[in-house]
This record gives C-alpha cells, sequence and structure tokens, in this order.
C-alpha cells in the first residue's frame, strides 16, 4: 500500500552500512531474549575455543591430575578447595577445566555435523526442487525412509558400524570424526526436505525463468540464483539444528557410543557423574549438565527469533 | 448527509519515519450515491476505506479530524461498538473473493451466523433472508446454492457472494476496496451492475476505492482523486475525467490507454514519473547494442509458429483414457513480420502466456513448429546459428518483484546475458555498456550498484528492460509487462518500449488482457480464447470492424471511456 521508493541517486551503503541499517539488526535489538541469547551463546561458545587459554588447568595433561584431589566438592561447600572452583572429578581432574574442554568439543561436534547435513541436504533439496520427476522422487524418498527411523538411533547405527571399521589403534582418535558423520547424516533430510520447499517457490519466480531465456546453463541457476535465495529458512533451520546436534552428540557420549572419556565432552562427562551420583557426588555431573541445558537452550532462543526475524509471514 | 469525513489524517509510523497515508482529507457520502475514490498505489485510497472501518493496520492510527456517520462520530469509538457498525450499518467487500469467505464453511452457513449475529433472527428467518440476499445479487437456484461450499463457485459468482455477505446486517453504506481487480473483464462489467443497481435500489451510499480509471467511468456518481495522502481533486464524474483541473489528475487521464483511437505516445505523464530521465536516442550505427543488425531472417519473418499444441496433464493415470489434459494451446499458428509489434490478447486462462512460454522454450511444446529467425531452437541446439537465433529472442516478464533476483547487483542481473552470450571483450566493457544500458533506460549508470528491492515497481521494469536489451536482441516478447503497474508509470514503460523498437527496430510479440493497452502498442493482433487463436488482424480492423463474435464480445466489455476528455493528437 504504501510503497517506499528510496532515493537511488548518489552512493549506495557499503556492506557494512547495510547490514546495520537492516530489518534483521533492527528486530535483532529490539527483541531482549535474542540479544541475551546471543550473549549467552557467544560467551558459551568464546569460553569454549578459547578454553586452553583461559581454563586454570589442562585436564589433559597427567602432570597436572592428582588423584589426590580426587571427588573435591565445590570451592564454597565444605572440604572443598579455593584453586577447584567447581570442584573435581574421579580421577581429580577441575571440574571447570573440563567443562570448558568439553564445551569446546561439544560445539565443534555440533557445527561441524550441521555444516555436514547442511551441505549435504542443500545440495539434494536444490537438485531436488529444480529436476523435479523421478530426481526428486528417488531423492526424497529416501529422506522420507530416513526420517521414520528415530534419528539417535540411526546415529548410533552409523557410529557403530563406523567404529567397527576402523581399526583397533585409530578408534579414539577417530571418534570425534565417526560422531560427526554420524550426526550429519542423520541430519541432512531435514534440510533437504526445507530447501526443496523453497526451491519449488523460487523455481516458479520469473527471474528463475528469465535465466533460462538467456540459456544459462542449470548448475548456474541453482548456485547464482537458487541457492542464495533459499537461504533463509535453512539458516533458521542450521541454527535450531545446532542446538539439536550438540543434544545428540551429548546423547551419544551419554550412551557410551561417542566421545572417549580421556578427552570428555559435555554428554561423556555427564555419563562419567552420573555414576557418581547418587553417592552424594553430585557435581560431577551437575555442572556438565547445567552448562549443555544453557548453550542448548540459548541456542535454540537464538533460533526462534531467526524464524520470526527472517519470516515476513509472522512479522 | 450519509457519511462526512472532515480533515483526516492517519500517520504510519515507521523505524524510517512516519508515513503521512493521508492527509487533511474531507469526503461526503450522500445515499443512493457511488463515491469513486481513485488513485494509483501508496496514494491512501485503501487507507481511508479502513479508517472509516476502524480497521487500520497497525501502527497506523487516525491523528486528527472527524469521520461522521450518520450524524455519528465515529472515529475512536471503542471496538465494540465499531464491531455493531461494522456488521449492521456499514458493510465491506474486499479485492479477492478467494480469501474473503471460509473455504471450510457452506455459503449458507456464513450467510446465515451473519444474518443472526446483525439482525437479531432466528436461524429459519435468517436462511430465509439468506436466500433472498443470494437471488438479490443474481444468483440462481439460490435455496439449494446455500449447501454449496466456496469452491464450487466461480470467481465472478464467489464475489456476489461476498456482496451478498456485506448486505446481510442491511447496511447504509458500502465500502468497496478494488472489488474486481481480481476478475476477468467479462465478470468485472457484470459485478460493477450489480454494485450500482444495488446502490440505487436500496438507496445505499458506496464508496468504490479503485486504481482503475475505466471503473470509475463505468460506475461513479462523483469522484475523488487522491495524490500522495491527499485529495487533490472531488467532482462530478463527467467533470473530472472530462475537464479535469490538476495537474495530477490531468496527467493520470492522459495516461489511461484508450482504444478509440491509437496515439504515437502517452502525453504528458511527467508529473508522476518525474524522476525518470527523458529518452536520449543512441547513434545505432556505431553504438554497442547497434551491432546486432546483422541477424536477419530470411522471408522478413521474426517468428513463425505452425500448429503449436501443448497440453497440460491435470490428473495423472497409468491407463492413457483415465488422464485428463487440459489442451493449453491447441493447433495455434501465426507469423510476425520483422519489426512489427504483434499483440497476442485474451483472457485469464486462454493460453496467450503458454504460447509466449513456448516460443522462449520454458515449456516444450506437444506438437508444432516455432522457428525464430527461420532457425528451429529445438533442433540442434548446441549450433553456432542457434545460439544466435536463441540470444536474439528476449523476455520481459510481468511481474517486476519477482522477475530481478534480489540477492544480485543491478549491475550483475543487467550483465547477465551478455557474460552468459560472451558479447563483450572483457569485464570493463561489459561494466561500461551496463551503466550505457541503465542509462539509456532512464535510470542513470550510477545504479548499477544498488539492489532491486531499493527500486519501485516501474524502475525494476526499467532494470528488467535493460538487462533484455543486453543479450543485443531483435526480438522482445513482452508478456503483460505493466499489469502489475500502475497506469502513469505504464504509459512511462509503454512509451519508452516504442522509443527502443523505433531505434533498434525490435519486432515484439506484445501480450496482453488490457485491450486498450494493445490498441495502442500493435500493428496486428491475434485475439485468443480456450487456447486458440480466433482472429488475427490490423489494429485498426480490429477495433472498427471484428470479424470473429468473440471479439465483438470482448470489445463489448471494454470500459466505457467516451466520458473522457477527447485525445490530444
Amino acid at each position: 500500500m504504501t510503497e517506499h521508493t528510496e532515493d537511488v541517486s548518489g552512493k549506495p551503503p557499503s556492506l557494512w552500512a547495510r547490514i546495520l541499517d537492516s530489518d534483521i539488526t533492527y528486530s535483532f535489538l529490539r527483541t531482549p531474549s535474542a540479544i541475551i541469547a546471543a550473549a549467552i551463546t557467544l560467551l558459551a561458545v568464546g569460553a569454549a575455543l578459547l578454553a586452553p587459554w583461559i581454563a586454570p588447568f589442562n585436564p589433559f595433561d597427567p602432570s597436572q591430575i592428582s588423584l589426590w584431589d580426587g571427588k573435591l566438592p565445590p570451592a564454597w561447600a565444605e572440604g572443598g578447595q579455593p584453586q577447584y572452583l567447581l570442584g573435581t572429578d574421579n580421577q581429580g581432574r577441575d571440574m571447570l577445566s573440563t567443562i570448558l574442554y568439553g564445551g569446546r568439543l561439544s560445539i565443534i561436534v555440533g557445527i561441524a555435523a550441521v555444516c555436514l547435513g547442511m551441505v549435504l541436504g542443500v545440495t539434494l533439496g536444490v537438485i531436488s526442487g529444480y529436476f523435479g520427476g523421478m530426481v526428486d522422487a528417488v531423492i526424497m524418498r529416501f529422506a522420507d525412509v530416513q526420517l521414520t527411523i528415530p534419528g539417535i538411533l540411526l546415529a548410533i547405527l552409523i557410529n557403530g558400524i563406523g567404529r567397527a571399521a576402523l581399526p583397533l589403534e585409530f578408534r579414539e582418535e577417530f571418534a570425534i570424526y565417526v560422531v560427526i558423520v554420524a550426526i550429519g547424516l542423520t541430519d541432512w533430510p531435514q534440510f533437504a526436505r526445507v530447501t526443496r520447499g523453497a526451491t519449488l517457490v523460487e523455481v516458479n519466480k520469473e527471474y528463475v525463468q528469465a535465466a533460462r531465456v538467456i540459456d544459462l546453463p542449470g548448475w548456474l541457476i541453482m548456485t547464482r540464483h537458487i541457492l542464495p535465495n533459499v537461504m533463509r529458512p535453512v539458516l533458521v533451520l542450521a541454527t535450531i539444528g545446532l542446538a539439536l546436534a550438540i543434544i545428540a552428540e551429548a546423547t551419544l557420549s551419554f550412551l557410551g557410543q561417542g566421545i572417549p572419556p580421556t578427552t570428555p565432552s559435555l554428554g561423556t562427562l555427564i555419563r562419567v557423574g552420573n555414576e557418581f551420583l547418587f553417592s552424594g557426588l553430585w557435581w560431577i555431573t551437575f555442572f556438565p549438565a547445567i552448562a549443555l541445558v544453557v548453550l542448548v537452550f540459548a541456542v535454540n532462543l537464538l533460533g526462534d527469533w531467526m524464524r520470526d526475524a527472517l519470516n515476513p509471514k509472522l512479522r | 448527509m450519509l457519511l462526512e469525513i472532515k480533515g483526516l489524517d492517519v500517520d504510519f509510523p515507521t523505524r524510517r519515519g512516519t508515513v503521512k497515508a493521508a492527509r487533511a482529507v474531507s469526503l461526503t457520502v450522500e445515499p443512493g450515491e457511488v463515491l469513486g475514490l481513485v488513485g494509483e498505489s501508496g496514494a491512501g485510497k485503501s487507507t481511508i476505506g479502513n479508517a472509516i472501518m476502524g480497521l487500520l493496520e497497525k501502527p497506523g492510527r487516525v491523528t486528527a479530524g472527524e469521520i461522521v456517520f450518520q450524524g455519528q462520530d465515529i472515529r475512536g469509538l471503542p471496538e465494540d461498538q465499531m464491531k455493531k457498525i461494522r456488521g449492521d450499518k456499514i458493510g465491506m467487500i474486499f479485492q479477492d473473493p478467494q480469501t474473503s469467505l471460509n473455504p471450510l464453511l457452506t455459503i449458507g452457513e456464513q450467510l446465515v451466523e451473519t444474518i443472526q449475529k446483525s439482525l437479531g433472527l432466528r436461524e429459519k428467518e435468517a436462511e430465509v433472508r439468506a436466500v433472498e440476499l443470494l437471488e438479490s445479487v443474481g444468483i440462481t437456484h439460490a435455496q439449494t446454492r446455500l449447501k454449496a461450499y466456496p469452491h464450487q463457485f466461480s470467481g465472478g459468482m464467489r464475489q456476489r457472494v461476498v456482496i451478498a455477505l456485506a448486505l446481510a446486517g442491511d447496511p447504509d453504506l458500502i465500502i468497496a476496496d478494488e472489488p474486481t481487480t481480481a476478475l476477468d473483464v467479462s465478470i468485472q462489467a457484470q459485478i460493477l451492475d450489480l454494485i450500482k443497481g444495488l446502490c440505487r435500489s436500496r438507496n445505499l451510499g458506496v464508496i468504490i476505492v479503485t486504481h482503475d480509471i475505466g471503473v470509475i467511468a463505468n460506475i461513479a456518481d462523483r469522484v475523488a482523486v487522491m495524490f500522495r495522502g491527499e485529495v487533490v481533486e472531488t467532482g462530478t464524474v463527467g467533470q473530472v475525467l472530462g475537464a479535469p483541473k490538476h495537474e495530477y489528475t490531468k496527467s493520470l487521464i492522459a495516461a489511461v490507454p484508450r482504444a478509440d483511437r491509437k496515439l504515437d505516445r502517452f502525453t504528458s505523464v511527467d508529473y508522476i514519473e518525474g524522476g525518470a530521465k527523458p529518452f536520449q536516442r543512441i547513434d545505432v550505427q556505431t553504438h554497442w547494442l547497434g551491432q546486432a543488425q546483422d541477424l536477419k531472417s530470411p522471408e522478413g519473418t521474426a517468428i513463425n509458429v505452425r500448429n503449436l499444441e501443448l497440453g497440460f496433464t491435470l490428473k495423472k493415470a497409468i491407463r492413457r483414457k483415465n488422464r485428463v489434459i487440459l489442451k493449453a494451446v491447441d493447433d495455434v499458428s501465426f507469423d510476425i513480420r520483422e519489426g512489427e509489434t504483434f499483440g497476442l490478447v485474451g483472457e485469464s486462462g486462454s493460453g496467450k502466456s503458454t504460447v509466449a512460454r513456448c516460443i522462449v522454450r520454458l515449456y516444450a511444446p506437444d506438437g508444432g513448429v516455432i522457428r525464430v529467425m527461420g532457425r528451429d531452437l529445438l533442433t540442434d541446439p548446441r549450433a553456432p546459428e542457434t545460439r544466435a537465433a536463441k540470444r536474439s529472442l528476449q523476455m520481459i516478464f510481468q511481474d517486476p518483484y519477482s522477475s530481478l533476483n534480489g540477492r544480485m547487483r543491478v549491475m550483475d542481473i543487467v550483465a547477465e546475458p551478455m557474460r552468459s552470450f560472451g558479447l563483450t571483450s572483457g569485464e570493463r566493457e561489459t561494466r561500461k555498456i551496463v551503466g550505457d544500458l541503465l542509462d539509456h533506460v532512464g535510470l542513470g549508470a550510477e545504479v548499477a550498484l544498488r539492489y532491486p528491492h531499493e527500486f519501485s515497481g516501474g524502475q525494476r521494469q526499467r532494470i528488467s528492460i535493460a538487462r533484455a536489451l543486453a543479450s543485443r536482441p531483435r526480438i522482445l516478447i513482452c508478456d503483460e509487462p505493466t499489469s502489475a503497474l500502475d497506469v502513469s508509470v505504464q504509459a512511462t514503460i509503454l512509451n519508452l518500449l516504442k522509443d527502443l523498437q523505433d531505434e533498434l527496430g525490435l519486432t515484439m510479440l506484445f501480450i496482453s488482457h488490457d485491450l486498450p493497452v494493445i490498441r495502442q502498442m500493435c500493428d496486428r493482433i491475434a485475439v485468443m480464447k480456450d487456447g486458440r487463436i480466433c482472429e488475427v488482424s490490423e489494429n485498426e480492423a480490429l477495433f472498427s470492424n471484428p470479424s470473429h463474435p468473440y471479439t465483438k464480445h470482448l470489445l463489448d466489455l471494454m470500459p466505457r471511456m467516451d466520458l473522457l476528455q477527447p485525445a490530444v493528437a
């Protein structure tokens, strides 16, 4: 109804100015939950990535671990020691340091798995939506079949096969990559579905037809024209998917199928601590669990906001 | 006096400052009178209708003025009282009959519910009344139709039901917001007649909000012309359309395509699109754009279509006889001579766009042959001659909002055909030519680094045209290039197309549902109906002496424009 015709003479704004001026930034600055979520996420990611520099101890360095200090409660509790702020685990590792290092693993695995699933799913989704017909039918039936199997079961299956295929001496070393592949491979159908849906809408738009009229090859139409226009819903899904991937990794590790206890992730820490829960050593499982919950919650909130902000229908 | 609006101001506060959607608007409506509220997009005409109903979209609000309805100021009444007025006193008809009816309820349920709510009748009585209402809006077998669902009605019938719904509370005022924009011409005429008849027989006041001067000419008693939130001119329909006083109204009416005779160009439309630069001719002999003249077709026919056929499968089935196929194009043949503008006209669903899409290879035909510059583009697609023929063919699409990739800069959008066909010696030359082209279509080279969303519809269509020119085409296929645009913008775009054709000697296939536009643009015209061509005639002959009955029918349905001031030749 009211059409904004902005002044198009003069210098076009720089990329940075465009980002600052965009509706997304505007919406972000006016959504307190999004700002808090982003702050927590950034803090968590920052702390995790900087773990080697900011953690008080290196839990993987045997020279810094003393079994004498094992099972100490948090610093403020009775019997706690000031240098171990959140206490120590059964092997005498500082909880705070192991959480930082564990969170680092969890986040890296989550991001890598989502990237894998996203690349795979988006590629197949765009191809599926663009070509339609048999190609579409085959790809999407594959996705449907996979979606009938609960994700975590499939991840356990792929993870198990991956581990069994590796020679024994590499198992621990490559466990993290196996987990990434396992979660990534369970993730792709979601991405494929969303991308295919968006592609079907875009393919019928006139700019795609205009590209066909000038005889542009199909792969160029897909990468140059369709891909940038379907990325919005994919980014939303990726954010929410990151939270899910972190949980999936934690679940795998909790079940003893994921990251080994020598280099523990948050899930591994929770599992290890779980054994001591009923002997009153609550902090070994409690703090990693809290860290996991806060991290996932913040990422989820961010994803929720993004979905609202990027979807013009909900605005 | 039924309704009097005095000095109404409506503001829409946005993050980029307040949009003044209406400024000091004053209007009156008498019972038994149709007031036409006309203006282009963004003029604020729908805002007025919504403000009266108290249905302004957030964050819009009325900041000054009075809305006096039957002697009572209804501005700022509490929502529950407004609801009562909306149901009982003021009815509203919306643009799209698809979305203003609930698809899950029968027509009867929706009508009876509304009648019961506003008139307080019992169900049986309300049903009787519903039947009466449906009959009064021209729906036959009303009693049985009560049990039908909206999808069982055609678009025109649905709009009749919407009108019946608006009448359900026995209102005194009807506000119709673009009631016929979503409908075909033949149905538009019937709906307008119906609204006018109801206005007279029930002594209703009607406000009809539209962008279409033709609608106004046919139905309104008085007209208010809106421009940028202000009413610039009010008067009887004869005075405003026949002898407009305000400069804006004059230029608006000059921009309306007329069917009575063909003009060289549209005159004096510069009041509205002041921003566009005047068309500068280029030296065709030396300019880059002129260097494609070498491509000549044998026998002087640019496009040659023979026995074209295409069916869409509506229902798939393994057994052939169970399939349902819609013949979108059925045995269509025509020739387009080099340098002429060939018009293809028909109502929606007649297959005219499908023909164009077959020519540019977006659809593969089931049968028949299409030759462009003497070559069949489907045989031997990799040969250099075929590439050249493909390059000579370009298309301009209908919707300027979806025909440009929003993620690309204007520069890359326009340069894409050049890069794809390898028409320039390098990036430097490409950039220079893109600047030239943008200048040539009246935008200026400096817009190259911007993104499409920064431009208005008309400016976007200019970008589309610059892109189409970038492959140095000999043939332009224009598929309803202006039907998404305001009438004044339409005039400037049509002028630009005419200028370009003159200058470059382009052949054009011009597709439109709008006969007056076709009349102004084309040399020869083909009329399509249900996938077939009814007749092909010269422009003058078609309008003065149509030979096919369907053409006559279409011509009869054209909005009467004899009220308009005589054309200045």
